[in-house]
Formats: C-alpha cells, structure tokens, sequence
C-alpha cells in the first residue's frame, strides 16, 4: 500500500468512533472517524482505516472554476 | 463532467501544460522538488514528465516514509520478531533491508511477522491472543502519526506495544535546502501530510528560504497545475505558499489529529536512512505511554545499522541528487522482484515507481 495514498468514501453509517464508508463499486468497509467530525453522507479522506479529513465538495468545484479562470486568461 | 473526472481529463492536462510553457522562463532551469511518494507516482505513472518543457524538472525528495526507516530501526523490529514478540506491520515494510535481516527474512526462519491493512487490525489481533505479545512497527509521516496516537491513547491490550519509526517531513525538506548543489527553485508540498498539519510549517520555507511553496493533489491535474503555480512564481520572482488542494487541505489543518499526536508524542532527534541524523525530525511516545513503547517495555536499542549496500545509490535518490537510472544497479542488479535498496523495495519508492513504468521518464 501506499503510505501518503488516502482514498475518498461517502459514510454510510456511523456508530461511535467506527463508520462503515463505500469506496464506491460497492467496495465496503469498516474505518475509524475519531479523527473527523463527520456526518453521515460526508466524504472522508481514508488513511490506512482511518478517515484523516473530510472531502468538501464545494471547495473541489471551487478549485475547477479557478483553473477554468487560469485557463481562459490568454497567454502572451 | 462530474468534479472528480475533470482532475483526470487529458485536455485539461494540455491546457494546463500549455500554460506552465507560456509562463515558463525563456533561459535557465526551474528545479521543483517534491517530497511524497504518491506524487512520484502519479507523476511517473501519467507520464507528466513528458508535458513539461525541457528546463522544467521535478525531482523526487525523502518522500517514501517505508524508504527512509533506517536499517537500525528494522533491525529492532527483527530482533524482537526473533525474540518470540508477533510483529505487525504495513505490508511495504516487509522486504525492507535491515543490517542482516528484513522482516520477510526472519518469518521465512520462523519468526511471527502479519502484515495488516489497518493498525486497529492489529489491536484485535492482540485481543484475541492474549497469550502472545503484540508489536506493531509504526512507520509513516504526518500523515499516519495521529492513527499510531488514536490508538496509543485509546484502549489498548496489555500485550500491544509500538515500535515507532515516524518522521516529520518538514526539517526533511529545510535539509534538502542545505544541500549544496540540488539548487532546489521551489517545493511542491506533499498534501496528505498538510491535511494534517496545515500550512503553517511551510512559512518558513517562503520566508527564510523564499522558496514558492505549493501544496498539491494526487490526482494528475492537481499536480500539473501546482506545478504551473510554482513555475509561475519562479518566473514573478515571487515566493508564496499556495494552496492548490484545498478541497482537502485547509490552512490549520486537523486540529484534532494534531493535538492528538502532540499528546501521544514528544518530538526527537532521528536518523533517515540515507541522510542521517536530523533535530527535530521523528516522535517518540511521551513518558506518561512508556508501557506501550516497544523498545522500553523490551529494552531493544539498537544505534547503527547498515543502511546502504556497497554499489546502491538509494542515499542518493532519497535525497533527488540521482535519477533512479543513475544508478549502476538500476534494473540490472536491484529489480522489484530482487531488491537491494529500500527505494527498490516499497511501492513508494522512487525506484521502484520508476522501474514500473521505465519508458514515463525516458527523455
């Protein structure tokens, strides 16, 4: 595994410091969240069986329409 | 195109490359360092290289958590295996060469070596054998501290201790600016280890060092444009810490994966294999833990150990100075299926992304 690789699942429930997320592809599993203050429905940011943040959606369409404006400005 | 995709999309990609040469200087090198082994990977294996312009290098820093464990510390970890102890650990840290021994070599000779997925695999594993003793070997930067901490202040077995071999990645790349000849032009910023500490321990690299600075993602569009944004400031002369993952990042970080690794751990000086001793560079459990510290609990010290075979340039590598293929053993007598060298050895290490896909980074 990769030491610094952390992949993102949605919190399909929670029961104290255990969750269980979706991977996606129905890849299930149990992780810690004692880490994050997450909700149910949130994206976690998965480390080795512990969620170390939670993934904002609104910040990740902000980042695209900020490249979108890099993008767009012409080049001289 | 959902959020997710466009970090991926190809055109994107060459949009992104079209800029980083428009903004690119006309003469001259801009050398940007990276210190994490997942964007040696995602570099390597989309084949990024290929988009930049020929005077724009990105070279490969300490970023390999497993790499870095120097061969003393392994030998702990064998020397308790040895001793009757069950040693857990990540899967990575297996084949990793201590001074005479890696782990995989002393569970073929009998000893109880399991590789885990997750540390809380580990602590059940000692729940249920309360007859055996637990260790797992805790290695990792920022980024994997806060779980050895979580489980370190939770409620833990009495048979469970840690062999801790974590690393702080900062003083790592203050090092890398030290190093006479790399003339390193900026940093991108490794963005799972900032997810956790944030952004203030970078300040000091643009302010005393002024060094751009940009913290990135791992997906191949984060790590382009994080890219463009150093080279950018290269060419400004400017020297500021940018943001470019800021859907995980934020500028404090996690301030409860924080205060959790400053209660469990106290920092320490630390030798990385390859580089040496650095101040301030690993942890060690607090004093008010010492039960659950390996090395206390069985009085296992070992001080030097034998980190670099005759003829390996892992040192080298570690620290960008190399390429993997400079390196006479390079694919000839260190491989992925018979490793000498730790970079060799973990799938983070950059010769062993590199050796994975050689024709990415062929010029």
């Amino acid at each position: 595994m990769l030491m610094c690789l952390a992949i993102p699942a949605k919190i399909l429930s929670l029961q104290g410091e255990k969750a269980q997320v979706d991977f996606g592809q129905g890849v299930l599993r149990d992780v810690n969240v004692s880490l994050v203050e997450a909700k149910l429905g949130d994206y976690v940011l998965v480390h080795a069986g512990y969620a170390i943040q939670i993934l904002e959606e609104k910040e990740a369409l902000e980042t695209l329409s900020l490249w979108n404006d890099v993008l767009a400005s012409t080049g001289e | 195109m959902s959020a997710n995709l466009r970090f991926r999309n190809p055109e994107l990609a060459q949009n992104i490359a079209k800029k980083i040469r428009e903004v690119a200087p006309k003469k001259g090198q801009v050398k940007i360092c990276h210190v994490c082994g997942t964007h040696e990977w995602t570099i390597t294996h989309f084949g990024l290289r290929s988009l930049l312009p020929e005077n724009v290098e990105v070279i490969a820093g300490p970023g390999c958590p497993v790499c870095i464990v120097p061969a003393a510390e392994i030998d702990e970890a064998v020397l308790l295996a040895k001793q009757g102890q069950v040693i857990t650990c990540f899967g990575d840290l297996l084949r990793v060469p201590g001074s005479e021994s890696s782990l995989l070599e002393a569970k073929a000779a009998g000893a109880d070596v399991r590789i885990v997925y997750a540390l809380s695999d580990a602590v059940e594993m000692a729940k249920k054998e309360p007859e055996k003793d637990f260790v797992f070997h805790a290695v990792g930067f920022e980024t994997t501290a806060p779980i050895t901490a979580v489980e370190a202040l939770g409620d833990l077995p009495k048979n469970f201790s840690f062999l801790v071999s974590h690393r702080l990645i900062p003083p790592a790349m203050e090092l890398l600016l030290g190093v006479g000849d790399l003339e390193i032009d900026g940093f991108l910023a490794p963005g799972h280890v900032s997810a956790i500490i944030g952004l203030k321990p970078y300040e000091l690299f643009t302010r005393v060092y002024r060094m751009p600075t940009v913290v990135a993602g791992f997906e191949p569009n984060d790590v382009l444009m994080a890219i463009y944004m150093v080279v950018k400031q290269h060419s400004e002369n400017d020297a500021k810490l940018e943001n470019e993952y800021s859907r995980v990042v934020k500028p404090e970080g996690n301030k409860k994966a924080q205060e959790m690794i400053e209660k469990a751990f106290e920092v320490v000086a630390g030798n990385w294999r390859g580089i040496g001793r650095l101040p301030d560079s690993a942890l060690q459990l607090r004093e008010s833990l010492a039960q659950y510290d390996a090395r206390k609990k069985y009085g296992v010290k070992v001080e030097q150990g034998k980190d670099i075979l005759l003829g390996c340039e892992c040192h080298l590598v570690i620290i960008g100075k190399i390429k993997p293929k400079e390196c006479p053993m390079f694919l000839k007598a260190c491989t992925p299926a018979k490793p000498v060298g730790a970079c060799m050895v973990s799938s983070e290490g950059t010769c062993r992304v590199w050796a994975k896909n050689v024709a990415a980074n062929s010029p």
